[in-house]
């Protein structure tokens, strides 16, 4: 296919996405049903030239078309045909038109299955949808063209950067984009409620399995990420708090705190204000880390190319639709009447609570990340704001959270019994001194904190089923009875208690890996052996071993304990030719959720070779955790009454008719 | 309880809550922030020994010498100064002589610098930004070059 396809393709998108801001918002204005519903069309016909423009790239990467500079700059021929395909979006220029590509994608997923939604908001929404496209891709046409040719075109292209030559690069990217731009429909939400200035608690329900859609890809894409990191650069490290990594965990605390707060607006008709304003802030926050990634002012694997142009204009973009959605909010935002009152201790209570402490775990990070860039501003000081801070600030704030969250579920609407509640929580409470005790025991000396957060890992664990115990009745009424109950209850309660155990499970693994990790650096020769964690490792043999655009130096690892063999790890050095640039492929072996990881360093003078190892405990539970919290948000996403969206005046057999169709909202 | 007084209840714990984090970010700050300083400016400060820094520049070439499997010595030059840095463990990947580095760690007394952790790029063409505004603060290179 010709490139040009794919720039006219993307040149029609921006008249499309123009359209789509203009039409639907003065059909909304007008009133005027006709011009309204051109919006769901505009939303699909994007799509597809957007896709259109995505699908030529991507050819052109696959065919190795080196007269086009993006495929020049980040390809190479020898690269295995995944690599080809994922370099696409290896790259800023790709990665931005993959951001649109998602954008695009929500919006028709909006004009398609938002039949039921009130047809002035649905255009308002579409049209917000477009003007981000607009902004986005009029970005992509004048600063960051994927499709520029080069004339003559090069034999050979510059090859991709290694360290993104990786199964990662197929998962993480899209996955994390679904999240960061899956806001952008509660975003769009929130500023067509407020420029109708009118909101419900039917508001809420349509825009819940958006906001758990974009929260679920978010985790996902944020654990995916941690792992890629975690075997790929080789220090053995799964978060190292940098500003790249803040980037979508702020917008992951706010999504977070949007998809309690809803409940509470959709339940009780209150907070509304708040939960406005929460769907603007996530989406800013997305926002905000597509430029710290984007623009260059950050340095990190991340940041493909700087270019002072981009940052100027993502920043043109950022002031756009953040100022403009908060002087709205702060416009509109009185105009909203306020529902339903609750008594401090009440369901309601401990979302605000579980709000208030995300929100305040999000700005905490901010602070932290934005700081060194604005003291450098300042005065010209440059800093780096550290893991410590940012352990001491998020650790202090998410501690409660995690204890109040078992309570939460068992508190009624309006007013709730805390005693009651704890009453309910008392065997978790027990499981979790009993598990308390046996880390106490089990370590030995050593931090203290330790069997304390194992502790209340398992109490939030435990915790998060007595929800589901509790209302199925079990211990009140007949076993037979309590199962026909638990089978009667509502796909969400499932989904939510699932994802509060997730929350527990990372965080067992979180603690026991920090408390309990084992690191070694030794230089070892062939033959030689060195101990990590209980485990003895010797290196057998070194060999060299080749690839198709690289070359391996691979050490070969036996593992014992006691003297008994376990198996054997391989770790390898790897060197890719087109660049002459070593990664570090490291050996990982999987016991059970514990991990033993060897990474080997370079050869030394004397012979041997340095080798970093690490006895990770318990670490794959963080990821599967996360996992687990994804899996939680998807099993709340498939409660019928999140599938039929709307709240129906009667059941009438068209509405049951509805609800049968397998998608995220209508 | 009226619904003003509720709504003052709601309010005062935002506040409590925002006004702890608020504590524990400034706490954490005073204690955790990191500056980013060349030779040059630690030879021109005086900087105390203990200090916790970050120090960045160019690896001297023919500076790295293994003394055994994971002590390394080298030196980190931005053209006005050098200073020697000592680290156990591996270095990184993209780790050479002659190129970028930051060395995060410790001054000694004796004036060398004990490094616990070393970052080099992630990218062969990328300079990290500090170590580029240093080198361009003493003349070594200019922006457009290029990376040395």
């Amino acid at each position: 296919m010709n490139p040009e396809i794919g720039h006219y393709a993307l040149v029609l998108s921006l008249a499309v996405a123009l359209l789509m801001t203009v039409i639907p918002a003065w059909g909304a204005r007008t009133g005027d049903a006709a011009l309204m519903r051109v919006g769901s069309t505009l939303a699909l016909v994007l799509a597809g030239f957007v896709g259109l423009s995505f699908a030529t790239l991507v050819v052109a990467y696959v065919q190795s078309d080196f007269s086009v500079l993006n495929v020049v700059e980040n390809s190479h021929s020898a690269k295995p045909l995944l690599y080809r395909i994922t370099g696409t979006w290896g790259n800023h220029e790709g990665s931005m038109l993959l951001w649109v590509l998602v954008l695009a994608i929500f919006a028709a997923l909006v004009a398609l299955f938002g039949a039921n939604l009130p047809a002035r908001l649905k255009a308002n929404v579409l049209a917000v949808q477009g003007s981000v496209a607009t902004a986005f891709l009029l970005f992509i046409l004048f600063t960051s063209n994927p499709f520029t040719r080069v004339i003559p075109p090069p034999a050979e292209g510059q090859d991709l950067n290694p360290i993104l030559q990786d199964i990662g690069l197929a998962i993480h990217p899209p996955l994390l984009y679904l999240g960061y731009v899956g806001f952008s429909i509660t975003f769009a939400f929130a500023v067509a409620a407020l420029i109708e200035g009118r909101i419900d608690a039917a508001w809420a329900r349509w825009v819940r399995p958006w906001a758990l859609t974009a929260w679920a890809f978010l985790t996902l894409g944020i654990a995916m990420g941690s792992y890629w990191a975690y075997y790929e650069l080789g220090w053995g490290g799964w978060w190292f708090w940098d500003p790249v990594e803040n980037a979508s965990l702020m917008p992951w605390f706010a999504g977070t705190a949007l998809i309690h707060s809803a409940v509470v607006m959709e339940k009780r008709d209150a907070l509304k204000v708040w939960t406005v304003l929460l769907a603007i802030l996530a989406f800013s926050l997305s926002l905000l880390g597509t430029f710290l990634v984007r623009s260059g002012v950050l340095t990190s694997v991340h940041t493909f190319a700087t270019d002072p142009t981009r940052g100027v204009f993502i920043l043109a973009i950022l002031v756009f639709f953040i100022g403009g959605s908060l002087a709205l909010y702060a416009l509109r935002a009185p105009m909203l009447r306020q529902g339903g009152i609750f008594a401090p201790v009440s369901r309601e209570g401990a979302l605000v609570l579980n709000n208030l402490l995300l929100t305040a775990a999000s700005a905490a990070v901010l602070v932290g990340t934005l700081y060194p860039l604005a003291l450098e501003a300042y005065n010209g000081a440059k800093i780096t704001v550290g893991p410590p801070y940012f352990n001491l600030t998020v650790g202090a704030l998410m501690l409660p959270v995690a204890f109040a969250m078992p309570f939460g579920p068992l508190l009624a609407w309006k007013r709730g019994d805390l005693a009651g509640a704890a009453q309910r929580l008392m065997a978790a409470f027990g499981a979790a001194i009993v598990i308390a005790a046996l880390a106490a025991y089990a370590q030995g000396g050593g931090p203290v904190l330790a069997p304390f957060g194992m502790g209340l890992a398992a109490f939030v664990v435990i915790g998060a089923m007595a929800e589901v115990i509790e209302r199925a009745g079990f211990g009140r009424v007949p076993r037979a009875t309590a199962f026909a109950r638990l089978r009667g209850l509502p796909r969400s309660v499932f989904g939510g208690a699932l994802a509060h155990a997730g929350v527990g499970v990372c965080l067992f693994g979180i603690i026991a890996e920090t408390s309990w990790n084992a690191e070694r650096i030794a230089g070892v020769k062939v033959g030689g052996s060195f101990e990590v964690g209980g485990y003895e490792l010797t290196l057998d043999r070194l060999e060299p071993r080749n690839g198709p655009n690289y070359r391996d130096l691979v050490g070969v690892f036996t593992v014992r304990q006691g003297g008994v063999e376990m198996g054997t790890i391989e770790s390898a050095k790897r060197l890719f030719t087109a660049r002459n640039m070593p990664t570090t492929e490291s050996g990982i072996r999987t016991m059970w959720f514990s991990q033993l990881y060897v990474s080997l360093g370079d050869e030394l003078p004397g012979g041997g070779v340095g080798v970093r190892a690490y006895w990770k405990p318990f670490v794959t539970l963080i990821w599967i955790g996360s996992l687990i919290m994804a899996l939680g948000g998807a099993l709340s996403l498939s409660d019928r009454r999140l599938r039929v969206g709307a709240p129906k005046p009667a059941k009438k057999p068209k509405a049951k008719a509805d609800g049968a169709s397998p998608v995220p909202a209508e | 309880m009226t619904r003003k007084g509720r709504r003052l209840l709601v309010i005062s714990c935002a506040a409590g809550v925002l006004f702890v984090a608020a504590g524990l970010v400034l706490f954490a700050l005073n204690d955790t922030i990191v500056f980013f300083r060349s030779p040059s400016e630690i030879a021109a400060e005086g900087t105390r020994p203990g200090t916790r820094l970050r120090l960045g520049g160019l690896v001297k070439d023919g500076s790295v010498q293994h003394t055994d499997g994971t002590h390394v010595r080298f030196v980190v030059t931005d053209g006005g100064a050098d200073m020697g840095v000592t680290y156990v463990g591996l270095l990184p990947d993209l780790f050479r002589e002659g190129q970028g580095v930051i060395a995060e760690g410790v001054l000694a007394p004796d004036g060398s610098f004990t490094a616990d952790s070393v970052l080099a790029k992630h990218d062969e063409t990328y300079m990290p930004k500090e170590v580029a505004d240093a080198l361009k603060k003493q003349g070594v290179w200019k922006e457009g070059e290029g990376t040395p």
